[in-house]
């Protein structure tokens, strides 16, 4: 009940025993190479989606690691797959391969977003 | 009179003898410790091979006795005098009064005190410890666990302590504490495959031949992960396990993890006796107490008093391999200055 | 019989002392003077504690012997309304001077402020006027121009909390009652909060530091207690007042203390000792708020963890009535408290005046329970 006219705020800070890394671990499993990402943000910054709308796959990649999925449902769909961010990383990671298993992982794993 | 008296038996001090042996020139050593080989006595391997740190000191010890090189150890230099002939009287611990034509100050390094990282907890919470203590456990072999008695679970390393730190008054980057960290990590995730290892950090320098390739090898072959975002304060909790605060700064979320053990990668400062040494002799140095030489591209080993030379970290922190090539520069720098006509 | 056991007591304290973790604290000493001393009050303690000035000058005075001046003249050094952006820079060191003009007159040298944000200010104040004398000089003319008073510097400043620190063994000496749970025989376990700017701003001006502050440690530890180190200790209660005094901001504020008590919960402390009056007044009253709003309390009682700022905590061991010392008026009870220290109290003159007249009674909470 709310009589104050102010409640409590839940906390903002992640906790790592908390975060449910099942996509993470799935994606890594299926593409090693994956785990050499530096989030040097070459991929968005070449990125056709980037360009236009909110969609940051440096980002996304981040949030999965921190086991944030709110918003990769709504995003990841707006990769178009040209591949112009495999062209880029310096990692040679194959980043169209990590695109799709994050939308499988999402369908195949049980994810609380 | 000997030609060249070298204060300091750490490698640096060792391979200017070696050289200037070569050289046809006689040297003596001044060690303040009870053994020469310096703080690579502690060290367990040398990055990027993996090379062992101690067979390496073994090298040396030999190549001095072979080449029946003098040293003192247990001897500590107290202050330098140049005479009016431009020889110099060196002061120690030990009641002889060394003099000599030149002088090469290989005084090495200082491993920067944690303890003055107060928010991070050293010398308080048991399962926090260096860089430094670490290697000495691996060197010695120790078994890793946490004060508990329990395996580690999740053993934390944070980058830049003690250097690129207003707070402490450092200001300059250690240079080695980046590539060491990886070497660190690496280890462990080799020795036990069950502990998760983070690397917090705010740059990652990988500067030198085979330190990029270590940092992707262990990322994707060892599983390490790397988290850019210093960590700002470290707590105990109920089960004496370590909190640890910090922002995942790629992510922007502050985050919040309990580890079983904490190795804080010190820097290098400057040691004690350089400014010592300095104002003794009328030497520069800068205002982290290293050494300045006379120019850093051309003349690396000189310094501004005439006779006086230079060797290894005295002057920044370096590795093994820069302050080797370094202590070989300098050897040369000596033997110009003592024989112009030969080298003409 | 009951003089052996205290100084048994006293010699297993003096024992733990020395086995205490690493005090890299140690570096971070000041003096302070605890004679001699012009007080200078907190504007809001005086409502939520309102026994904790009256004791500490009756404990300085009567007890101790000391000689502290409680000037009628001196006001609010007006730092709720610095700190909100209503008061200037510039108006606010003239009020600091004039108390320095009141301490002048009064012919004596070293302060003991009550409130923390005001200790605060006035190391803040010293310190401008120390690195800019022009600031001073400036000061000083609007003071003469406004009242006709002129000052000197104080010698030093201490807050309260530091000299009840300084004289912590003397008070042990009196001690009628110590930290120990009388049941079990081991040390009470207690968390203390430091108010942000008693070290945080200069850590050089706050005994040990900001990292690991021994000013209430060494209070907690001098009478028997054990100190909780709990991972969200530095953490701040929240009450920044550009925050607090704004109600759309005012679940952020009280979120703050929350995340302490959360952290704090599980190693079930016996009671929270603070130094500073905005953060008893919130360790103590979101305690209430949120045990409304969330059905939550921090004990395994329901009754919350008792908070007591460290006048009461002097005059409980020393052997004052509990309703003396305005227990009562806090919203987390402190009888859990007592009944550990073994302190005796009559529930039924809880709340009557001082004549003995029944006062109307505080309506009870939904979920913080009362007895």
């Amino acid at each position: 009940m709310n009589k104050f006219g102010f409640s409590t705020h839940a906390s903002r800070v992640i906790d790592y025993e908390t975060i449910d890394t099942k996509l993470i671990s799935y994606i890594v499993e299926n593409e090693p190479s994956f785990a050499s990402c530096i989030s040097c943000g070459s991929c968005t910054a070449t990125c056709s989606a980037a360009n236009l709308t909110y969609f940051n796959i440096r980002r996304l990649n981040v949030q999965i690691r921190l086991g944030e999925f709110e918003e990769i449902q709504q995003e990841i769909d707006k990769c178009m797959l040209c591949g112009k961010c495999m062209l880029v990383c310096p990692r040679g990671i194959n980043t169209r391969n990590v695109i799709m298993l994050i939308k499988r992982g999402l369908t195949t794993l049980e994810i609380k977003k | 009179m000997i030609d060249v008296i070298i204060i300091g038996g750490g490698i640096a001090g060792l391979e200017t003898a070696c050289t200037l042996h070569t050289q046809g020139i006689e040297s003596l050593i001044l060690e303040k410790e009870k053994e020469i080989g310096g703080k690579l006595t502690q060290w367990d391997s040398l990055f990027p091979s993996n090379r062992n740190a101690k067979e390496l000191v073994e090298t040396y010890k030999d190549e001095i006795q072979k080449h029946t090189i003098t040293v003192y150890v247990n001897t500590k230099v107290i202050a330098i005098k140049k005479q009016n002939d431009g020889t110099f009287e060196i002061f120690t611990s030990r009641e002889i009064v060394f003099k000599a034509k030149t002088i090469v100050i290989a005084s090495g390094y200082s491993i920067f005190n944690a303890e003055r990282k107060e928010e991070y907890g050293y010398a308080i919470y048991p399962n926090v410890i260096t860089s430094a203590d670490l290697e000495h456990m691996f060197a010695t072999k120790k078994e890793l666990k946490a004060p508990s008695g329990r395996t580690l679970e999740r053993v934390a390393f944070i980058h830049c302590v003690g250097s690129r730190d207003e707070k402490v008054g450092n200001h300059y980057c250690s240079r080695l504490c980046c590539v060491t960290g990886v070497k660190q990590a690496i280890k462990i995730r080799q020795m036990l495959p069950e502990t998760h290892v983070f690397n917090f950090y705010m740059d990652l320098r990988m500067y030198g031949l085979g330190f990029e390739e270590m940092y992707r090898e262990a990322q994707e072959k060892h599983g390490v992960q790397f988290i850019r975002g210093r960590v700002s304060e470290i707590a105990q909790t109920n089960e004496g396990r370590l909190q640890l605060k910090a922002e995942d700064t790629l992510a922007a979320r502050p985050v919040r993890m309990q580890v079983d053990m904490v190795v804080l990668l010190v820097g290098m400062e400057a040691p004690e006796c350089n400014s010592i040494l300095g104002k003794s002799c009328n030497i520069q140095y800068n205002a982290a107490q290293f050494i300045v030489p006379q120019d850093i591209h051309y003349s690396s080993g000189i310094t501004s008093a005439e006779g006086v030379f230079v060797s290894g970290t005295s002057i920044a922190p370096l590795s093994v391999f820069d302050t080797i090539n370094h202590a070989r520069s300098t050897a040369l720098a000596v033997s110009n200055f003592l024989m112009p006509i030969q080298n003409e | 019989m009951y003089i052996l056991i205290i100084a048994i007591h006293i010699l297993m304290i003096l024992i733990m002392k020395t086995i205490t973790k690493k005090q890299s604290w140690n570096s971070y000493q000041k003096e302070i003077a605890n004679d001699n001393l012009y007080y200078a009050r907190s504007c809001i303690r005086q409502n939520f504690f309102p026994a904790s000035e009256h004791m500490f000058l009756h404990i300085l005075q009567k007890e101790l012997g000391k000689n502290v001046f409680d000037d009628p003249n001196h006001t609010t050094c007006t730092g709720i309304g610095y700190h909100a952006d209503v008061v200037l820079f510039d108006t606010i060191q003239t009020v600091i001077a004039r108390h320095f003009a009141l301490m002048t007159e009064a012919g004596l040298e070293h302060m003991a402020i009550s409130c923390v944000t005001s200790f605060g200010l006035y190391t803040e104040v010293l310190h401008t006027w120390e690195h800019y004398p022009e600031q001073l000089e400036k000061i000083r003319d609007f003071l003469y121009k406004a009242t006709k008073k002129e000052f000197n510097l104080p010698k030093s400043i201490a807050h309260t909390s530091d000299v009840i620190y300084s004289l912590r063994d003397e008070i042990a000496q009196k001690a009628q009652h110590t930290l120990i749970n009388k049941h079990t025989g081991k040390p009470l376990r207690a968390v203390e909060h430091i108010g942000c700017h008693y070290a945080k701003m200069f850590p050089s001006k706050g005994v040990g530091g900001a990292e690991f502050p021994q000013v209430l440690a060494g209070m907690i530890e001098s009478w028997g207690g054990e100190v909780v180190d709990y991972p969200e200790r530095r953490h701040c209660c929240g009450f920044g007042f550009r925050n607090y005094l704004v109600q759309a901001n005012r679940g952020y504020s009280m979120s703050n203390s929350k995340k302490k008590f959360e952290s704090m919960e599980v190693y079930k402390p016996d009671f929270i000792l603070t130094n500073c009056p905005g953060c008893s007044m919130f360790m103590d009253k979101w305690q209430y708020t949120i045990a409304e709003i969330d059905g939550k309390t921090y004990d395994s009682y329901g009754k919350g963890i008792p908070v007591l700022t460290y006048e009461e905590l002097t005059g409980l061991v020393l052997g004052y009535n509990p309703w003396d010392l305005g227990l009562q008026m806090h919203q987390v009870q402190s009888e859990s408290l007592l009944d550990k220290m073994g302190i005796s109290y009559d529930p039924h003159l809880k709340y009557t005046d001082k004549h003995g007249n029944q006062l109307p009674k505080p309506v009870s909470p939904l979920h913080l329970t009362q007895t």
